[in-house]
């Protein structure tokens, strides 16, 4: 896979699509945000992809993201410079500008949003994320598990507001963002994690934007192939074909502000006869087989594609009928630490399992 | 009593007379360029085939692909003014932004965004401006346009921003037409106000063709009301229509859906629509269509609009098998209307799946003495067939329950009588299914739109959608003794802390009289 240099507006619908991928059924859908990136880049040009070796060590480098419920942010679109007050408060607390950006998460809405804003402030974007996919929370990015702090994190909202937030923690930080984003209209542009060059280099996931273009990029050439891309994205990224089959269940409920819940697919072809439990908390999280072992679960992704179209689809998508292949990736190394584990392990969104690796469970 | 189907295709203008549950006639007459030759012709045969005395004809049901060809083709759109309530939110992403150029300039591409707009629990983002309002009118009456698309930030939630703003917008504008978004769409700003442009441009066209259908049932001398059938299977009063041209987007499979639930009295069923080249393959859920779960393009255009799950191939009554043996082909070509000159059993020398048919004797159609002419593998060439079927069927299929797979359309002989464990139903009349489909649309009414459930509990907040609903279908002409649930779905707001969920319920009724 070639590392990508720079992001142009060609790249976008990559982007977009490999986003949604590798959202693994969570983060919302990254269209509004592929349109404001094309926006920007027509107007201020292409966005330099630094490889986060090349980062100064003493260089400020601060995510940028959108936190909230994407199904606001498809309704109220931003007004547009709310992701860069938030980072022009950040500065302003620090003392300094921001040298580089990069996403949080690299699934969902957040994967594009912040190369809109990387193009409007004429910034590069880190070839890096917090996540290798998405996850829910603030503190679920692996700069937690490196000690670093998501404050201070700078917080707007398209009326002007920006708030600037200092806490004990970054599971804190969490809780109490998510409250402002509330009075905030249900969605709100932040910037936090603030950290040197030399911290990103050893804290961030990397390579996340060349591996989300080259996922949209062979999504796109497979479809337009009439072949579904399940078996080459299995091939290029040590994926596992989990399952194919027909959603026959949907059984949503919403607990503390989150949609969880579970479906059942009944197999076909290969599959047929056989059955597969997905169970979500807006991101798939765990596949479990007719027996009740698991197959995969996170901080593995676990990502569905529609069994026609080879289109990625979200667990709001997912109804009755949907014919789908369910498919499973390596989440990056440093999940797996005990301290990882911890953050975003099966344990954590309250499923008995221990985790076992993908690739474990699949030799097995 | 009797009524009348009709469904305008892009090929054949088909039509039937029902009385009561009974089909009295059904036909099929040449689409003409200005559509109403080929509703006149229909019409015209049909009455005199089922021998109905007109002046006894309740209603016309008209199916109409019209207006989607209007954008597809990007022809009769009006100059459109599209005005959004947001400000200060929303500005990063102007409406029309993602439109191909050619559809963009056929509706002229002005826009004006001004203060308004909620938040998901009903707060204002601001207030309106009505010097802001008064002044973007008479830019759009120097303008010289004179339809309006308003669009407020969740006007699914409250649609009050965008009554408002259309009424003081009038005051100024008093020729204008206005098209609010919250009639319209659901959520999604982009798609619903996509929605609500397209139909601005469209009002005048709609005014046109609904004229022209009356003035083609004057001229056979029908004095009845007509309807025109929406994309949900249901109709819309010739004053709705007028209005909302873009809810027939679609309307031809579901119709066609339809009618083969009602022909063969099944509700859940898996329905093959087979024509001359493709096809259409759909689920029938409580009598109709499964609707397709992602955005659907019209033209260019991405709307979110409920249409139909459809899944289609290359098989049609048409389609040309090539090679022999092990290395035979099925399609994707297809001699299409030229089948009876080109089919081997019309005379020609092409091998068509309809060939096929007729030489392994399933099908009496062309000249039964031309089977020596045609290979003698053609029971492995159906095998490969019946597996393409069977392939599109179990797709679409949605539980272990056998339920009957509905074949309708002139190519459905191709259908075998069982499709893997399903067993198959040939309906009479099935080649007018989409007809049928249109004479009995019933009436709806949707509510899709966020609760908060911080005051009520989530029941209260389904029977308040409930009679939301009700309400919107009792207006649009349903009889209020005949309405039911037709689909329910709440779905919890994702990522946030609170007590929002996201209702979506539609109910239909049979017409009034």
């Amino acid at each position: 896979m070639r590392p990508i240099t720079e992001i142009t507006r060609a790249d976008m619908a990559h982007i977009a699509l490999g986003g949604a991928f590798l959202g693994t059924g969570g983060g919302g859908d990254p269209y509004i945000g592929k349109l404001m990136a094309e926006q920007a880049i027509a107007e201020h040009g292409p966005v330099p992809v630094l490889d986060v070796e090349a980062l100064d060590d003493d260089a400020l480098v601060v995510p940028v993201a959108m936190m909230g419920a994407p199904t606001v942010m498809l309704e109220k679109l931003p007004r547009g410079d709310e992701a860069i007050n938030a980072l022009r408060s950040l500065e302003a607390v620090l003392g300094r500008k921001a040298d580089a950006i990069f996403c949080i998460e690299a699934g969902g809405l957040n994967s594009t949003i912040p190369i809109a804003v990387a193009a409007s402030a004429g910034l590069p974007i880190v070839d890096g994320d917090g996540m290798g996919r998405a996850f829910p929370e603030l503190q679920m990015v692996s700069m937690t598990m490196f000690g670093i702090h998501a404050c201070p994190m700078a917080m707007a909202d398209e009326k002007g507001n920006a708030l600037v937030l200092n806490t004990v923690d970054n599971l804190s930080t969490e809780k109490f963002a998510r409250v402002i984003t509330v009075e905030m209209g249900g969605a709100g542009l932040i910037a936090l994690y603030p950290m040197t060059g030399r911290q990103a280099k050893e804290a961030i996931l990397r390579g996340s934007l060349s591996l989300i273009h080259n996922i949209g990029r062979i999504i796109t050439t497979e479809q337009a192939a009439n072949r579904n891309p399940a078996d080459l994205l299995a091939r290029e990224l040590n994926g596992v074909r989990l399952f194919e089959g027909r959603v026959t269940d949907v059984d949503r409920r919403t607990e503390g502000g989150f949609a969880r819940g579970q479906a059942r697919l009944e197999g076909l072809e290969a599959y047929a006869g056989r059955v597969l439990t997905l169970k979500f908390q807006n991101e798939f999280l765990v596949a479990e087989d007719e027996t009740g072992r698991p197959l995969a679960m996170t901080p593995d992704l676990i990502c569905l594609l529609d069994l026609e179209t080879g289109q990625p689809i979200t667990t709001e998508q997912m109804g009755y009928g949907f014919r789908v292949i369910a498919f499973g990736l390596p989440c990056d190394p440093k999940w797996r630490s005990p301290h990882g584990l911890d953050l975003v392990g099966p344990g954590y969104f309250g499923y008995a399992h221990q985790y076992q690796p993908i690739e474990d469970i699949e030799r097995n | 009593m009797f009524r009348i189907g009709i469904d305008v295709g892009g090929t054949n203008t088909d039509a039937v007379v029902m009385e009561g549950d009974r089909i009295l006639a059904g036909v099929k007459s040449p689409t003409t360029e200005d559509v109403m030759g080929g509703v006149v012709e229909s019409l015209t045969k049909v009455l005199d085939q089922s021998g109905a005395p007109k002046e006894r004809v309740s209603a016309v049901m008209i199916g109409t692909t019209h207006f989607t060809n209007a954008v597809v083709e990007r022809r009769h759109m009006a100059r459109t003014a599209a005005v959004r309530l947001c400000l200060p939110a929303a500005q990063c992403l102007p409406p029309m932004v993602d439109w191909p150029e050619d559809i963009r300039e056929a509706v002229g591409g002005r826009f004006w965004m001004a203060r308004g707009g909620n938040e998901f629990d009903g707060r204002q983002i601001s207030g309106l401006d009505m010097a802001e309002l008064d002044r973007i009118a008479a830019e759009i009456g120097a303008a010289g346009i004179d339809t309006v698309a308003v669009t407020s930030v969740f006007s699914p939630v409250s649609d009050e921003m965008e009554r408002k703003a259309a009424a003081r917008l009038k005051e100024r504008l008093p020729g204008a037409d206005f098209t609010l978004s919250s009639e319209i769409g659901r959520l999604g700003i982009l798609e619903r106000e996509n929605a609500a442009i397209m139909n601005a441009s469209l009002r005048a066209l709609s005014e046109r063709t609904v004229a022209a259908f009356g003035r083609a049932l004057e001229a056979v001398g029908l004095t009845c009301p007509y309807y025109i059938t929406q994309n949900d299977g249901t109709l819309m009063s010739r004053e709705f229509v007028q209005a909302y041209p873009v809810l027939t987007f679609a309307s031809g499979p579901t119709n066609s859906m339809r009618g083969a639930s009602f022909l063969s009295g099944e509700a859940d069923a898996i329905v093959a629509d087979v024509g001359g080249t493709s096809t259409d393959v759909g689920a029938l859920v409580k009598g109709f269509p499964r609707p397709a779960s992602t955005t659907v393009d019209v033209g260019g255009v991405r709307t979110n609009f409920r249409m139909p799950d459809v899944f289609s191939i290359a098989l049609g009554g048409g389609t040309i098998i090539s090679g022999e043996g092990d290395a035979v082909k099925i399609g994707p070509q297809s001699v299409g209307y030229r089948i009876t000159r080109e089919a081997i059993c019309f005379g020609g020398q092409t091998l068509t799946a309809t060939d096929v048919a007729v030489g392994l004797g399933l099908a009496d159609v062309g000249d039964a003495s031309t089977r020596g002419r045609m290979p003698n593998d053609l029971e492995s060439i159906k095998e490969k067939i019946n597996a393409l079927i069977l392939n599109a069927v179990e797709r679409m299929r949605v539980s272990p329950q056998p339920i009957p797979v509905l074949a309708v359309g002139g190519g459905s002989i191709l259908i075998p009588d069982r499709v893997g464990d399903l067993p198959v139903i040939r309906p009479e009349h099935f080649s007018v299914a989409n007809a049928v489909g249109a004479a009995i649309g019933q009436i709806s009414g949707e509510v899709d739109r966020i609760f908060s459930l911080a005051s009520k509990s989530r029941e209260e907040a389904l029977a308040e959608a409930r009679k939301e609903a009700t309400d919107k279908a009792i207006a649009a002409g349903a009889d209020p003794a005949s309405i039911e649930l037709l689909d329910q779905e709440d779905v919890p707001l994702a990522y946030l802390p609170g007590n929002a969920t996201r209702i979506r319920l539609k109910v239909v009724g049979s017409m009034h009289g």
